[in-house]
């Protein structure tokens, strides 16, 4: 326990990518299993404790600790668990080492009846940072920085194995993963036996417009970009899966999409809301996404379904080897035998030139498209972002002038930049906060405006300065976005997506920023 | 109740019978004072009694004309201003700290300052003096505070180090105290390569050396080309840590050492990496032994977290009440 106790400590405060990798990986690499499996699970969202809760947690403190103490405490620290994992009185005597396989398998293994007494000797059993890390893994989320890519990305270091074909296989896996450490290590074989198993997906390049130049129109099919989500829709001998890009499974929030699969088939899809063959806009999906399970009305009011672009398997046949071309005629008649609402095709986009292309781009048929997709006829399905198959080429995003009203250092290399823009536009006489953005700018560009910040700053309230924004001062960003819907969560009543700086305007005045009616028009 | 031989004002705590204040937050005609930090030793009092090494430090920081006049006292001497007598206890919070014990027809009472109770090779250790009224601080007043031992925080510190040796590891402190007890505690490791100083910290270095506290070698951070901080350890206070200053370090680990430290949300607000928790206040454990130790009647609290304390020192049996001072703990604060 103490040496996962270390790691997330670590991980905690470890602000860079790289440096979270070689600590998860040195972990991985000294602690025997299955502790180690174990740390990966509570990394990955993998360990569930049916009987371990936080109401648990509250009763067991209040037995031990004054409560006007601990109320007090809770105030000032904000996190049950740090606050429980502190303020835990010390039992002389008590103090014994745990590992974390021990720790879990109490947690598991013990009936509801005998949990808080079991909790209870562990908790007196282990050092602060020890009781902090079994708090955390029964309050849920470690909230640690580490994604559950991230994570597997530190097994394949372990060896030799490709983060791609850990993905392959971890649907099929259960914790403490000892045949997925034997795999990685080179001493054991491929793990296998789940069904319904997600594939790693294919990514698209941005494309520069004077990239096309170079491109012989008759080497590519365009399609539409669909302003959904990317999904890869699995149905295995009777199984059916929806899995995110990442990975995630998705379906229990979807059974419309999930009960018009084909049988034994792969697909590559946009997930959408459709209706009569019309896709609605990412705003109407979203309260379709992040649940656990969806009610009858909601099914009615919002249908979702899959645009399909592409086939990875078909009746246990691996397609991904095949072209493209080829892949996509097998699609076409696997949906058109299906013949469901809730499954389409993503339609090709006929072209001859790329002036052609560029004309259908500028006016796409649906407002839910954003952009067009290039793919190589003779491109086989490859995982990750691999160079010079496919393109993506969106649309032109919405430009506005806005003012930088808050700034925010960043971490790790740019803790001591001002690098976390709160911006706003003009309502009236007053700015009103529209957005944040964090990067879109150069290092050179960066270090003007951490000047300016400082130079600029009339108040600050704990991390946050107030910029100089009113009476001619100010500092214009012209700011790039997506998208923008009505939010009641803000104070402009819009929220933005993918919101960026795309040119820093020292030369405008503040005053001639954008309006907020002006952003407001833009409303779909 | 109030006592007549010493009360909470707006400007601190006065002695009437003597007419001094003790740790005065504004200008006044006689004061003592129990430590160098800025909360606790302002500039301009027409006298000051305080100990030799509190009374260096004042010049240090604010120029030999400080005071009026100055008075010097040892640990355990004794005066008596207008009929009181007052004599300095060590409080172990930083060199030169003392406790003021204020007597006067039979009550005693001891002004804690700021202090702590466990070892520091930089300053004499706490002494708890028995008496009627004890008045206290609580940084550091709440029951998650419990600070581990500084061994292990060295030890933290030097493993980063060694994992680390293409980056500087810069540790802000305050430049009072904490700076020069992590290079005793270092040199007490066996860390024995030079120690990197911002030239805020370089001055009350080479006091506390000049005091007799020995540090090792130091070195200015200024000049000192950016490759030859790899690896090396650098202090600066607080107000470096994410500041311009900071650009002029190979990639460096932020740590901060401060009780603080021990609530992960604190270090992460500030941008820490490596979280040192290393406090010259008492923790819980401290205070309330220590309220124990002195056996007084009577509890007064002074600064931070007052009502746990209080709440803690009533459930065990003593009378106690919140002073609500203002203008102390501006130093304590990260």
């Amino acid at each position: 326990m103490k040496a996962f106790a270390a790691l997330i400590d670590a991980l905690v405060y470890q602000p860079q990518r790289n440096l979270k990798l070689r600590l998860l990986s040195d972990y991985l690499a000294c602690a025997p299993d299955p502790d180690r499996g174990y740390a990966l699970a509570a990394l990955t969202g993998d360990l569930d404790f049916p009987h371990a809760k936080p109401a648990l947690i509250r009763g067991l403190v209040a037995e031990r600790c004054d409560p006007v103490l601990f109320d007090l405490s809770y105030d000032y620290v904000g996190d049950l668990a740090e606050t429980v994992a502190l303020i835990w009185p010390k039992k002389h005597g008590a103090n014994t080492a745990l590992s974390l396989g021990e720790v879990v398998e109490v947690l598991r293994e013990t009936g509801k009846a005998g949990l808080p007494a079991a909790l209870e000797r562990m908790l007196d059993a282990l050092e602060p940072a020890e009781r902090f890390a079994l708090l955390k893994l029964i309050t849920g989320a470690m909230r640690v920085g580490v994604s559950a890519r991230l994570a597997k990305t530190a097994v394949a270091a372990l060896g030799i194995l490709d983060v791609n074909a850990i993905e392959e296989v971890w649907p099929g896996l259960s914790p403490p993963y000892e045949t997925l450490f034997a795999w990685a290590a080179g001493t054991g074989p491929r793990p296998e036996g789940a069904r319904a198993l997600f594939r790693p997906v294919m990514l698209a390049h941005p494309l520069e417009e004077k990239d096309l130049a170079e491109f012989p129109p008759t080497d590519y099919l365009a399609e539409w970009k669909w302003d959904g989500i990317r999904v890869q829709a699995v149905s295995d001998g009777g199984t059916q899966r929806l899995y995110s890009r990442t990975g995630e499974d998705i379906g229990a929030a979807f059974p419309d999409v999930l009960s018009a699969l084909p049988e034994d088939a792969v697909i590559d899809g946009e997930l959408l809301i459709l209706r009569d063959g019309e896709a609605d806009s990412f705003n109407a999906l979203q309260q379709r996404l992040n649940r656990k399970s969806v009610s009858a009305k909601m099914l009615a009011a919002a249908p979702a379904g899959i645009r399909a672009y592409d086939l990875l398997f078909r009746d246990g046949e691996d397609m991904r080897e095949h072209p493209f071309e080829r892949r996509r005629g097998a699609l076409e008649g696997l949906i058109a035998a299906r013949g469901s609402p809730r499954l389409d095709l993503s339609p090709l986009v006929p072209f001859a030139t790329w002036q052609e292309l560029a004309a259908h781009r500028a006016s796409p048929p649906s407002p839910a498209i954003e952009g067009v997709m290039l793919k190589r006829r003779d491109s086989s399905y490859m995982p990750g972002r691999v160079t010079g198959l496919w393109w993506k080429w969106k649309r032109d995003p919405h430009l506005i002038d806005a003012v930088l009203m808050y700034a925010q250092r960043g971490h790790g290399k740019r803790s001591s930049f001002y690098s976390d823009y709160t911006f706003g536009v003009w309502q009236g006489e007053a700015l009103v906060p529209v957005g944040k953005a964090y990067f879109g700018f150069t290092d050179a560009e960066l270090k003007q405006i951490d000047k300016f910040v400082r130079d600029n700053t009339v108040e600050t309230f704990g991390p946050v300065r107030v910029v100089a924004h009113q009476d001619g001062a100010g500092l214009v960003f012209e700011v790039a976005f997506e998208g923008l819907a009505r939010s009641a969560r803000h104070k402009s009543g819009v929220a933005m997506r993918f919101p960026r700086i795309n040119r820093i305007r020292f030369d405008k005045p503040a005053r001639e920023a954008d309006t907020l009616e002006a952003l407001q028009r833009l409303l779909p | 109740m109030d006592s007549l031989l010493l009360r909470p004002v707006p400007g601190g705590l006065y002695c009437e019978a003597g007419d001094f204040y003790v740790d005065p937050t504004r200008a006044v005609a006689r004061a003592v004072i129990t430590h160098g930090h800025s909360d606790h030793a302002r500039a301009g009092h027409g006298a000051v009694l305080a100990t030799r090494e509190t009374l260096a430090i004042m010049a240090e920081r604010y120029g030999e004309g400080f005071a009026g006049t100055t008075q010097a006292l040892s640990y355990g001497e004794g005066v008596t201003i207008g009929g009181v007598s007052v004599r300095l206890a060590p409080a172990g919070h930083v060199l030169g700290s003392a406790q003021a014990v204020v007597e006067h027809k039979g009550m005693r009472i001891v002004v804690s300052g700021d202090y702590k109770r466990r070892r520091d090779p930089t300053c004499a250790p706490f002494e708890p003096v028995p008496c009627d009224i004890f008045i206290t601080e609580a940084t550091f007043g709440l029951p998650v505070f419990r600070h581990p031992e500084d061994a292990g925080e060295i030890a933290k510190l030097l493993h980063s180090v060694r994992l680390f040796p293409e980056r500087a590891h810069l540790i802000v402190a305050y430049s009072l105290g904490k700076a020069q007890r992590i290079i005793a505690l270092l040199r007490e490791a066996g860390y024995a390569e030079p120690i990197f100083l911002h030239g805020a910290m370089a001055k009350l270095c080479a006091l506390y050396e000049k005091l007799g506290v020995p540090l090792g070698a130091l070195r200015p951070v200024m000049g000192a080309p950016k490759g030859e901080l790899a690896g090396k350890i650098i202090l600066a206070p607080p107000s470096a840590l994410g500041d311009v200053w900071s650009r002029r370090l190979p990639d460096p680990v932020a740590c901060f050492a401060s009780g603080w430290m021990r609530v992960r949300a604190r270090a992460r607000q500030r941008g820490v990496e490596l979280p040192l928790i290393l406090s010259d206040h008492a923790d819980w454990d401290e205070l309330t032994g220590t309220l124990r130790d002195v056996g007084a009647g009577e509890v007064w609290v002074t600064h931070g977290q007052e009502d746990a304390l209080v709440h803690q020192a009533r459930k065990d049996g003593f009378r106690a009440k919140a002073l609500a001072l203002v203008g102390y703990g501006d130093e304590g604060e990260p």
